[in-house]
């Protein structure tokens, strides 16, 4: 048995304890299979897997396990992202056994938005089972390789188990208990939601090193640079479970006309700074939305470079 | 009507077993007419959970109540003046009144006493057969007034699967092939060139996959 749980590279390098640096790609809205891999290239070298978005805001696009098959060959690790929203407990496990079976090694477990948000609102949703029964799910192929209905499984997927925690959504005092959930249902690693407010975040590490949960599980922090004025605005008011404060918008204003994108990279950087000496935090996920070709240059300026080989 | 089953009398000491005064509440709504909520009903419950407390050499005081309806805020009111004597609660109503109890009376303790299965009607004594999905846009008419969502098992709105057999569902011998009955139905008036029409993907978002209904009579609100 090998010491690792999946052998992924994000696996290894947050085992190695090294400050984990991971990216996102969303798949084009079609068979767009050039586009897709140009947005890889730019994330190459630069990060230690790319989480690949399933349908993210609902928005319907190639399957997040195809597109993590390209961005496999393209030579980089995806971290494959799945929602409840689309797929039963059949589906679900059997794709799972497919992704696995062509060499991808991460997984995010998610609920996924409601259909309600993207642009087949009149579809009907699954969720079958929730993210927290997903990430057991996964957990129990991998280490009692069984499927949900308890059959044994013919040679088990070893995945290394991702979930997302959003310290910013409301009842704020049970986040830190759901968080505690989702590592005991079997999360190896957590994503938080794009991170803005750092005074909560602070109070929220500051709940999760008092339980110790740091020391159970990897934390990377969400960060999103902002490219404009315009996305802070929307990220305040349209996206649900964010936390914008009125401090960064009048910040980003300040910066005056055509500073406003340099202006957010500067505060994202700020925010890598301060998570790299920050308890409990064991990385970043940069999730540059539509701003790949910026992530080579975000990460040199971080400090990220050059990412570990192991 | 709202059809629902009794919970094993087990299930429901186990709720219980620890409070010494419990009180059980009927509903003389849907689950009167189908015979596991009524007056009659309650009498039945409180007189099993006493037994279960002898039995078990408990000390346990069963009250009794029947509501108009647990659907409705005006008669959910007329426990309050007793609910409080009570450590516990068993609502025997569809799943509705715990709901409602719950919210009404925040410091009680309650518990639901029926499963609620599903929309329908007797069928023949004894018997309920679901009917409605609830899905808040009805189309029987496009089907005989036979409605797929609820009666096929898949939902088909396009005719029957690869598995009707002998007017049968697949997933049971002993349950109906709808689209067989709506298929036959329209034969016999003539209307099956009707059916050979493309139904095209259904609207859900007046389902429940819209998230948690509400409906407005503006008319009605005071």
């Amino acid at each position: 048995m090998s010491e690792y749980k999946s052998g992924s590279n994000l696996e290894k390098v947050l085992k190695a304890g090294h400050f984990a640096f991971t990216g996102e790609c969303g798949p084009p809205q079609g068979a767009n299979v050039e586009k897709l891999k140009e947005k890889a290239q730019h994330l190459k070298g630069m990060v230690d897997a790319v989480n690949v978005t399933d349908n993210q805001t609902a928005v319907v696009r190639m399957s997040s396990w195809a597109a993590s098959l390209i961005l496999l060959q393209e030579g980089l690790e995806p971290n494959f992202q799945m929602v409840c929203r689309d797929r039963n407990r059949l589906a679900i496990q059997s794709d799972i056994l497919g992704v696995y079976s062509h060499g991808i090694r991460n997984m995010l477990c998610l609920s996924g938005d409601h259909q309600k948000f993207g642009n087949h609102p009149q579809a009907k949703n699954v969720y079958d089972i929730d993210s927290m029964q997903l990430i057991h799910a996964v957990k129990t192929m991998r280490d009692e390789g069984v499927f949900l209905n308890g059959e044994k499984i013919d040679v088990p997927p070893r995945l290394f188990i991702g979930a997302a925690c959003n310290p910013f959504a409301d009842p704020f005092e049970f986040r830190v208990y759901r968080l505690a959930k989702k590592i005991d249902a079997g999360a190896d690693f957590i994503q938080t939601q794009c991170i803005y407010n750092m005074d909560k975040f602070r109070e929220f590490m500051k709940r999760v090193v008092d339980m110790g949960l740091h020391e159970k599980c990897y934390i990377l922090a969400g960060v999103t640079p902002m490219k404009s004025i315009g996305m802070a605005r929307y990220m305040a008011k349209q996206v649900p479970g964010m936390d914008v404060p009125d401090s960064l918008i009048k910040r980003l204003q300040g910066a005056g006309k055509g500073k406003v994108a340099e202006e957010g990279i500067k505060f994202a950087l700020e925010q890598i700074e301060e998570f790299k000496e920050m308890e409990g935090v064991a990385g970043v996920h940069l999730m540059a939305i539509e701003w790949e070709h910026r992530v080579p240059e975000i990460a040199e300026r971080a400090g990220m470079l050059p990412r570990p080989k192991l | 009507m709202i059809v629902a089953e009794q919970k094993p009398i087990k299930e429901v000491w186990e709720m219980v077993k620890d409070y010494e005064k419990v009180l059980v509440i009927g509903c003389k709504g849907c689950v009167t007419v189908c015979n596991v909520g009524g007056a009659k009903e309650v009498g039945v419950l409180a007189s099993l959970l006493r037994i279960a407390a002898n039995k078990n050499g408990k000390t346990m005081e069963v009250g009794e109540a029947t509501l108009e309806r647990q659907c409705d805020p005006e008669y959910i009111e007329e426990v309050r003046d007793i609910i409080g004597e009570y450590d516990a609660v068993v609502s025997i109503a569809c799943g509705v009144g715990p709901q409602f109890l719950s919210e009404r009376y925040p410091q009680s303790r309650i518990f639901p006493g029926l499963n609620t299965k599903f929309m329908g009607g007797a069928i023949e004594h004894g018997v309920w057969s679901e009917r409605c999905a609830g899905c808040g846009t009805c189309v029987v008419h496009y089907f005989g007034g036979l409605c797929p969502i609820a009666r096929c098992s898949k939902s088909l709105l396009n005719g029957p699967c690869g598995g009707s057999s002998g007017g049968k569902c697949e997933i049971s011998k002993e349950v109906d092939c709808i689209w067989d009955l709506i298929v036959r139905k329209l034969m016999e008036q003539g209307r099956l060139d009707e059916l050979r029409q493309f139904r095209p993907p259904k609207d859900w978002t007046t389902a429940r996959d819209g998230g948690p209904r509400t409906m407005i009579r503006e008319e009605l609100v005071k």
